[in-house]
């Protein structure tokens, strides 16, 4: 049987403005399976982040449950979700959301600092990480003194810190280059393929098609149809053109 | 479905990881971190100018009354006039608002900050407790040099009004005159306005900051400043 990490049921999320509603998930059911990369599709506006934020317990459903790990995530309580974030999920984000009073070394141990890692430890890890994203001669710069894809690299030293099992990335590649975008992209993957962390990513990035082991399309706040890698190969031929 | 281990209780921080951090942020942040300390000390400064301005003229005219040196026209009256408290109650506003305003800038442009340390495993305690610490910090300091600058102002303006005499009168020490008005003096005014920058400065931060941290991550990441 497979072995389920995240699995939504009938998730609904609905933003009130006034008295307007708007319903941004329309009950989403998913189930996504342990070291799978995962890639959410959609156009502008369908719901990829909303649902991200439902995953990652940044944000609470309106309606239905998600279950991390088994866990119904509305049974935890307020520190369990703050050991949650720090353990389990490494965010990445599109605008990269580095604290930019810390240095890339100082966004690294952050992570670590919440969950209570001695100094030292948190310092080697720290280097080991940001070497690894192949920030190694920029360990003390600020987030202002880098690119964008250095920034992006750093936010996904720092998504590591506690050796997460599951990553969330929401457009991590909407603010680079072709090239920034695929380097991050391949960084991504090796580290679903290598540590066996799984992959959940939002995107509009076709690139992202083809390291995808699942493309969930969503479209007006529900799951329109989920594609598997072999359905998907034969359309990467098609925009390979890109 | 595979459970794996359950969710554990997220730790508190050391309070000296805690202290070490609003060091880093304020130090890094300097030049903002001054410009909200320089609305504090301008606050407190406005405020103890007046104030003490007005213990200064209070005790002059005092001790005028006393040793018989008319000095001061018949006018002068025993206590406060209802210009001067006016003129206080208008200036603990200015002072208010002043402080209330800097701090809830500086922390609503932060709250992008705190919706990522939320992410990255901060309770919200800790979030408020950064908050508390970094603002009491400005907040002493803003409010310390706020009332010393305000009482060298008040100095500067009785020594107009008064010449010498008023380092022979200086209300530096509380008094009770057998009429009139109790006097503070100078050194509890000084006092007093440290105390209400800090406070002011701590509740205009902590407040905005907690409820900051109260909302989801998502939300607080929203904000855009
Ligand atoms: N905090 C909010 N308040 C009100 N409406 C919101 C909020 N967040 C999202 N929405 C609305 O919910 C819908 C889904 O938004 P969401 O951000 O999930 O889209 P998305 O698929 O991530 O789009 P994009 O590709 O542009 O990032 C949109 O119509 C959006 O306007
Ligand atoms: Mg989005």
């Amino acid at each position: 049987m497979a072995d389920i990490v995240v699995k939504t049921e009938d998730v609904v999320k609905e933003y009130r403005m006034g008295s307007n509603v708007l319903r941004a998930l329309d009950g989403i059911n998913i189930e996504i399976n342990r070291g799978e990369y995962i890639s959410l599709m959609g156009p502008s506006g369908s719901g990829k982040s909303t649902l991200f934020n439902m995953i990652g317990a940044l944000d609470r459903p309106t309606e239905g449950r998600v279950y991390i790990d088994g866990q119904n995530m509305s049974q935890l309580s307020q520190r369990q979700i703050a050991a949650f974030r720090c353990h389990r999920v490494g965010y990445i984000f599109q605008s990269y959301n580095l604290l930019h009073v810390r240095s890339a070394h100082g966004n690294v141990t952050l992570p670590m600092i919440f969950a209570g890692i001695p100094e030292k430890e948190r310092d080697e890890k720290a280097e080991k990480l940001l070497d690894m994203v192949g920030l190694g001669d920029r360990i003390y710069h600020l987030p202002d003194e880098l690119s964008g894809g250095q920034r992006q690299r750093v936010a996904i030293a720092r998504a590591l810190a506690n050796d997460p099992s599951i990553i969330l990335a929401d457009e991590p590649t909407a603010n680079l280059d072709t090239i920034t975008g695929r380097e991050i992209i391949d960084l991504i993957k090796r580290l679903n393929k290598e540590q066996g962390v799984t992959v959940i990513s939002a995107t509009h990035d076709l690139k992202m098609l083809d390291v995808s082991d699942r493309i969930v399309d969503i479209r007006d706040g529900l799951v329109e149809r989920i594609r598997n890698r072999d359905e998907i190969e034969i359309e990467v031929g098609e925009v390979g053109g890109e | 479905m595979n459970q794996r281990a359950p969710i554990e209780e997220q730790i508190d921080l050391p309070f000296v990881e805690s202290l070490r951090i609003s060091f880093q942020s304020l130090k890094i942040r300097f030049g903002r971190s001054i410009i909200t300390t320089a609305g504090i000390t301008l606050g407190i400064a406005f405020l103890v100018s007046v104030w003490t301005n007005n213990e200064i003229n209070l005790a002059l005219q005092e001790s005028g009354r006393q040793s018989q040196i008319n000095t001061f026209e018949e006018t002068t009256q025993q206590g406060i006039s209802t210009k001067d408290i006016w003129l206080i109650i208008m200036s603990l506003i200015v002072c208010v608002v002043g402080i209330a305003n800097s701090m809830l800038m500086a922390v609503t442009e932060r709250f992008r900050e705190i919706g990522t340390m939320k992410c990255l495993g901060a309770l919200d305690g800790f979030v408020v407790r950064l908050f508390l610490l970094e603002s009491g910090f400005q907040g002493f300091s803003g409010a310390l040099i706020g009332a010393l600058l305000g009482t060298l102002g008040a100095i500067i303006l009785g020594l107009k009004d008064y010449g010498l005499d008023l380092f022979f009168y200086f209300p530096l020490l509380p008094a009770q005159p057998e009429e009139g008005a109790m006097q503070l003096g100078v050194i509890v005014v000084i006092l007093l306005g440290c105390v209400l920058g800090m406070i002011l400065a701590v509740i205009g931060s902590s407040f905005p900051a907690w409820r900051a941290a109260k909302l989801p991550p998502a939300e607080a990441m929203r904000t855009e400043v």
